[in-house]
């Protein structure tokens, strides 16, 4: 028998799709009846569902505003959560969420996953976030006293730390890359593995005016989105042709080959037709099918994927790879959302990575001394223009970093880029223009 | 001046803003003009592993004060 009424949690049951409540019920059940020695109160799930329910009647959260944030020595990765009605709801007087740092692309074992629940039952709510937005392991829920002691098992018996919040660096995230992906132009694991480590002071505490975010997608499919989503997106490019095997080209048009490796054969879509689905969709039209030959005019390509996701046994992406790096993407908080930047259009990305760690140097100390109390790095670049950014990059303007001439003129000349200054001769000027 | 005078500096700092308990991270740079603020957090959070300072987050941004000033919802919530 449940511990409170729910009658418009129930609701949220109703429809087709899984639903949180449900799975809340469910622990809340499994907590009533388990022989798990449990170290947080049995009823953390009822009471959580409790107070959810009153939140829904009184239309006002019931959680306190922030609070306690690491465990010793850490400025991060603990989220404090406090209940203001903690006599209604004593089993989530506190209830603090821990944000763990998730291994590279994901990857894990059963038994970890295993171990993961175990000590989160038995130290926490049992309730977990498979992952958070920034891509953190998510554990929703736990007391204070059991803030160090989750810390001390994650680390000794899971191998595992915790990730970043408030203003540090927050934890690193890349996509599945080399391990499996055909199309990573550089080794989105290594590289997100490597600066997850060069980096742990500013992901442990709190080091910016505000949060810092790296994600690092292997090429421009962006499985992990960083262009809209990190204050500096890696996106994986080649500087060379991509790769034609024109014998796999006349197999995909005689539908020997499925298109887009049979991803969209739910439904027949008919024949497949190379100059409707990929020549007539190649956004810079920068492809030609005579009915022999696949020709591409690589100068034109925008590496945008689309010929090579439809048909990846013909094209494959060049072999001088590297990545993009922009910088400055956001969700809505003070400005409206924003896409990064594209500010560095090629590097090769190459262990050790000092290129890469000088460049983020360059950026962090300039925001550390010039971004503004809870300013996002983006917010800061439209402060002061991109031109002013890319003189901290050290970097000259390239065409490539605008969109199309004149629609992003931020590029102005300064005076000593221009002979004779800003001064001139009025008389000399007025023989040529009237008035 | 010596790393303890820099902390001295900071608590002196602190204390004296009347009515204001947390500070961001960046009201600590401008108590040292002419230092790196790479060099100024690495200060801050020193201070906090000794004991002196603690942090506060809203889960988004974290803010720095006096250990034990201001609103310490732990406390609060044992006190209720
Ligand atoms: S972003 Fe590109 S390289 Fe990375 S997993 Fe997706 S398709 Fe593969
Ligand atoms: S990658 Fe995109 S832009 Fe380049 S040739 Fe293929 S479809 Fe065209």
């Amino acid at each position: 028998m449940a511990k409170h009424k729910t009658p418009m949690l129930d609701e949220l049951e109703k429809g087709k799709w899984p639903s949180f409540v449900s799975d809340i019920k469910q622990e809340a059940e499994n907590r009533g009846k388990t022989s798990v020695d449990l170290q947080t109160p049995k009823e953390a799930c009822d009471d959580l569902l409790g107070l959810l329910e009153l939140t829904y009647k009184d239309k006002v959260v019931h959680w306190k505003h922030g609070g306690i944030v690491g465990v010793f020595g850490y400025g991060g990765g603990v989220i404090g959560r406090y209940c203001d009605q903690p006599d209604q709801f004593p089993a989530i007087r506190d209830f603090h969420t821990m944000r763990v740092n998730q291994p590279s692309s994901k990857f894990y074992s059963t038994e970890f996953l295993r171990q993961l629940c175990d000590l989160w039952e038995r130290r926490g709510s049992g309730l977990t976030n498979m992952h958070g937005s920034t891509g953190d392991i998510i554990l929703l829920g736990t007391t204070t006293p059991q803030l160090e002691e989750v810390f001390w098992e994650m680390t000794h018996n899971l191998h595992q730390d915790l990730g970043g919040s408030g203003s540090n660096l927050r934890t690193p995230s890349d996509c599945i890359g080399m391990a499996r992906c055909e199309y990573a132009c550089y080794d989105t694991m290594a590289l997100c593995y490597n600066l997850t480590m060069e980096y742990q002071d500013e992901l442990h505490r709190p080091a910016f005016p505000y949060k810092f975010k790296f994600k690092f997608d292997g090429c421009p499919n962006g499985c992990v989105a960083s262009i809209a989503r990190a204050d500096m997106s890696f996106i994986g490019t080649w500087r060379d042709d991509i790769r034609i095997d024109q014998e796999a080209v006349k197999a995909y048009v005689g539908g020997e080959f499925k298109p887009n490796a049979g991803a969209h054969s739910g439904r027949d879509w008919g024949a497949f037709d190379i100059q409707k689905e990929v020549i007539g969709l190649c956004p810079t039209q920068c492809m030609e099918w005579d009915g022999k030959k696949l020709k591409i005019d690589n100068k034109e390509c925008t590496r945008c994927m689309h010929c090579i996701n439809v048909m990846p046994r013909a094209l494959r992406i060049g072999q001088d790879t590297g990545a993009s790096i922009l910088f400055g993407a956001k969700a809505p908080i003070l400005e409206g959302a924003q896409m990064s930047t594209l500010t560095v259009p090629f590097m090769k990305i190459e262990e050790p990575y000092d290129e890469i760690k000088d460049l983020i140097e360059k950026v962090w100390d300039y925001w550390s001394e010039e971004g503004k109390n809870r300013e996002r790095l983006g917010e800061m670049i439209q402060r002061v223009g991109f031109q002013k950014f890319l003189e901290v990059c050290e970097l000259e303007p390239d065409p490539r970093m605008i969109q199309e001439p004149r629609s992003n003129p931020y590029i102005f000349w300064k005076e000593g880029d221009v002979p004779g200054g800003w001064d001139r001769d009025i008389n000399e000027f007025r023989k040529k223009h009237q008035r | 001046m010596g790393i303890e005078d820099d902390k001295q500096l900071i608590l002196d700092t602190l204390k004296s803003k009347k009515g204001k308990t947390k500070f961001y991270l960046k009201d600590f740079n401008s108590m040292f003009p002419d230092r790196k603020p790479r060099d100024v957090k690495k200060l801050v959070n020193s201070m906090v592993s000794e004991g002196l300072l603690e942090y506060w987050s809203s889960g988004s941004t974290t803010l720095i004060g006096l250990k034990g000033s201001g609103v310490q919802h732990e406390a609060e919530a044992k006190e209720e």
